[in-house]
């Protein structure tokens, strides 16, 4: 099975071949290193720039108002923080423009903690993104919802952010992305760069096909009666682990929603499910002051309050300015495994 | 200002061969008299009779929004009269139409000799000013002079200074890729280099072996807003930034139109001959102040490029007093006109305000997720 670097890194081949994409670029995503994780080595159209953020998102948004496709690379989201306005402006092109010029640019940064890296590399941005009104947000928790939403990424005429939990990034799933090879080995062996000299080497990429994922539409991982458990991302793998352990010790039954897009989202999926369990709770990492989650959670209240069983809870990362680097400091500020199972409990036990 | 007003007003020590600065100090331009007068005669009559016409539609236009917006029949205004020397050629001699085998223009908010170079309607300009629903630029969301044109290559233009400059070098990278010469032409102005998006510019531009063919532009105005030159510069020209990253620069006098069309000429050739990236400081005037902010007034301490060259093609006897009196009504009654039009126009109905968040109309409300 792919892991998510490989499964990122044959979307963009796939795209290469039969969308059009003609750019893949930012900081060491080109040859030698092919980015920083590996996920654009080996491609045809990748390319080093400056380090330089804000170059980056402009010329992405030059190459779209041209009218190619591109994807850019912010190398790690802590960095994306000075071009704020730059995707402001990407985002209300369209909106500016009455509907006159199109932006069709993917933009994919690695989020989140769970590397041990310290106060720049472990930010998320998923609830800011959720601020910058034109994009469509996206953050996959698997390689295969990686590939199948990248793709759609691309082909999407809006500017679309593709979020990577970098945490996840050498994570396998279970399930293949078609054409991929069945031997991981083999797949190792055709598409990642060798250790050294790698000035003659070229990827033997697999006939991969296309799979796409809707930007929109989220996934339920788990089926459950008791509780809606919504996360993206990294947590998503957790929560499903939670369900499975609580199942299976406690006989608890938890329904787990991966988002999977944080904008749009799939509202229906997540009423449907709340409406049949009574109660929810959202985890993700970034901080939890004006957290995406809770306009979630707001929504939840204004339109399911008298089917609620219990007060909707969000368990997010503490309000605080960084992710220090101390496993201490950092296990205390995103959410941990321990307390996302404490309450669920709680919410469990309250009774309305 | 009208005819007779613009006829009338100060030299400002042009035949010096002086440009007042916002500082009020003179500094003594690049070009003498004698070397405008030689550069005349390389540019046909008939073109230099088209440039005066053209600066003349311009200011009319210009000063046109200006009366709307003290009528109270707009919010804002900001624009570029005084820049007609130096906005009309680059009109002209854009390579123009749709998509990456024409020239991109990215412009900022002093460009209406440009467009109006390039064949804008006035009338568009002023739906703009006025927030009409049959504003092509914007649909009555932005302000005047914000256009956007699709259909010649017009990127939108943004309130955000600067970041035009990094925006043009994708458009640049996609020209190149084609393969057709096409260029990408990016304008702003002096006080607005001093963002990181100019730096990005010059260095993403002229990375060896991956020059971008672009032309970029800062039409030095000497002013930013409030604040003149000397509070916001240490260089002695703007220029001297594009030379330390070896892209080709030079400086011209943008109140001098003939000097100015030679020099854009010259450089857009060269670009589109080498693929490379070609620099020119524009010296221009700002001839009524930063925006309606500061009360949008004719300042007499400036040159004024349309009075300095209407004076020269009537001392070369390319045309008479009579011919340019009759340029200024004839544009005149035109603006006037094309402002009772759109006056009658409709705006943008309040629902509208969902429309293009996404492409195709898409759904964007989470309302209705």
């Amino acid at each position: 099975m792919a892991n998510m670097a490989q499964a990122i890194r044959l979307a963009l081949h796939y795209s290469e071949k039969n969308l059009q994409l003609k750019d893949v670029f930012g900081q060491d995503a080109g040859a030698p290193l092919g980015g920083v994780f590996t996920a654009t080595q080996g491609l045809k159209t990748s390319w080093n720039t400056p380090l330089d953020e804000r170059g980056i998102i402009s010329m992405a948004m030059g190459i779209a108002m041209a009218g190619d496709r591109c994807v850019a690379e912010i190398q790690f989201c802590d960095y994306i923080f000075n071009t704020i306005d730059l995707l402001k402006i990407a985002g209300n092109t369209l909106w500016c423009t009455n509907g006159q010029y199109q932006l069709p640019m993917t933009v994919m940064t690695p989020v989140g903690a769970g590397i041990r890296g310290s106060v720049y590399h472990s930010h998320s941005f998923d609830s800011w993104a959720s601020r910058i009104q034109g994009w469509k947000v996206v953050m996959p928790s698997t390689p295969l919802d990686a590939y199948g939403l990248l793709l759609s990424a691309i082909k999407d005429p809006n500017p679309v952010l593709f979020l990577k939990p970098k945490a996840l990034m050498r994570v396998r799933g279970d399930e293949l992305i078609p054409g991929e090879p069945a031997d991981e080995k083999e797949l190792k062996a055709r598409i990642d760069a060798p250790i050294g000299d790698r000035s003659k080497w070229k990827p033997e990429w697999p006939g991969v096909q296309d799979y796409w994922i809707e930007i929109g539409k989220g996934k339920i991982t788990r089926h459950g009666e008791q509780i809606t458990l919504v996360s993206w991302g990294r947590h998503l793998l957790l929560a499903n682990e939670i369900a499975d352990e609580l199942k299976q010790h406690d006989g608890i039954s938890v329904e787990v929603i991966d988002l999977r897009s944080i904008y749009p989202y799939d509202w229906e999926m997540i009423k449907s499910s709340v409406a049949k369990t009574g109660r929810l709770l959202i985890v993700n990492e970034d901080t939890e002051v004006t957290n995406f989650g809770e306009h979630l959670i707001y929504r939840v209240v204004q339109e399911l309050f008298y089917e609620l069983l219990a007060r909707p809870r969000l368990i997010a990362g503490k309000n605080v300015p960084g992710i220090g680097l101390h496993p201490n400091l950092e296990d205390a500020t995103v959410p941990q495994k321990s307390e996302i199972k404490s309450a669920i409990l709680e919410i469990i036990r309250e009774v309305p | 200002m009208s005819y007779s007003k613009s006829m009338s007003a100060k030299s400002d020590g042009k035949k010096k061969g002086l440009v007042k600065i916002a500082n009020k100090k003179q500094v003594q331009t690049k070009s003498k008299d004698t070397a405008k007068s030689d550069s005349l005669a390389q540019i046909p009559d008939k073109t230099l009779i088209q440039i005066l016409d053209l600066m003349i539609k311009s200011r009319v236009l210009e000063e046109r929004l200006i009366k709307i917006y003290r009528a109270g029949e707009s919010y804002f205004w900001i624009g570029g009269p005084g820049e007609e020397a130096w906005g009309v050629p680059i009109g002209m001699l854009a390579r123009k139409g749709e998509g990456p085998k024409y020239d991109f223009l990215h412009l900022h908010y002093r460009c209406t000799p440009t467009l109006i170079a390039m064949g804008m309607d006035m009338k568009d300009s002023i739906r703009l000013m006025m927030n009409r629903v049959t504003d092509p630029s914007t649909g009555g969301r932005n302000f005047s002079n914000h256009y956007c044109f699709p259909k010649m290559n017009i990127a939108p233009v943004t309130s955000p200074i600067e970041v035009q400059y990094g925006i043009a070098l994708g458009t640049a990278h996609a020209q190149k890729r084609l393969g057709d010469n096409a260029i990408s032409i990016v304008t702003g102005g002096d006080a607005g280099t001093a963002e990181g998006d100019f730096a990005s510019c010059l260095i993403w531009a002229s990375r060896k072996g991956n020059e971008l063919p672009m032309l970029i532009t800062v039409q030095n105005n000497y002013w930013g807003i409030s604040t003149s030159y000397e509070g916001q510069h240490g260089e002695s020209a703007i220029a001297d930034r594009a030379r330390g990253f070896n892209i080709r620069a030079r400086v011209v006098n943008g109140n001098d139109p003939v000097e100015s069309y030679i020099a854009l000429k010259e450089e857009m050739d060269y670009i589109r001959r080498t693929g490379k990236p070609s620099f020119i400081e524009s010296k221009v005037s700002r001839l009524y102040g930063h925006s309606s902010a500061s009360g949008a007034n004719f300042v007499g301490n400036e040159e004024d490029c349309i009075k300095s060259f209407s004076e020269k093609l009537i001392s070369r006897k390319l045309v008479t007093e009579k011919d340019i009196k009759r340029m200024w009504e004839t544009y005149e009654a035109e603006a006037l006109k094309a402002t009772e039009d759109a006056r009658a126009e409709g705006v943008p109905a309040a629902e509208s305000i969902w429309d293009h968040v996404y492409a195709n109309n898409e759904n964007s409300d989470w309302r209705k997720f």
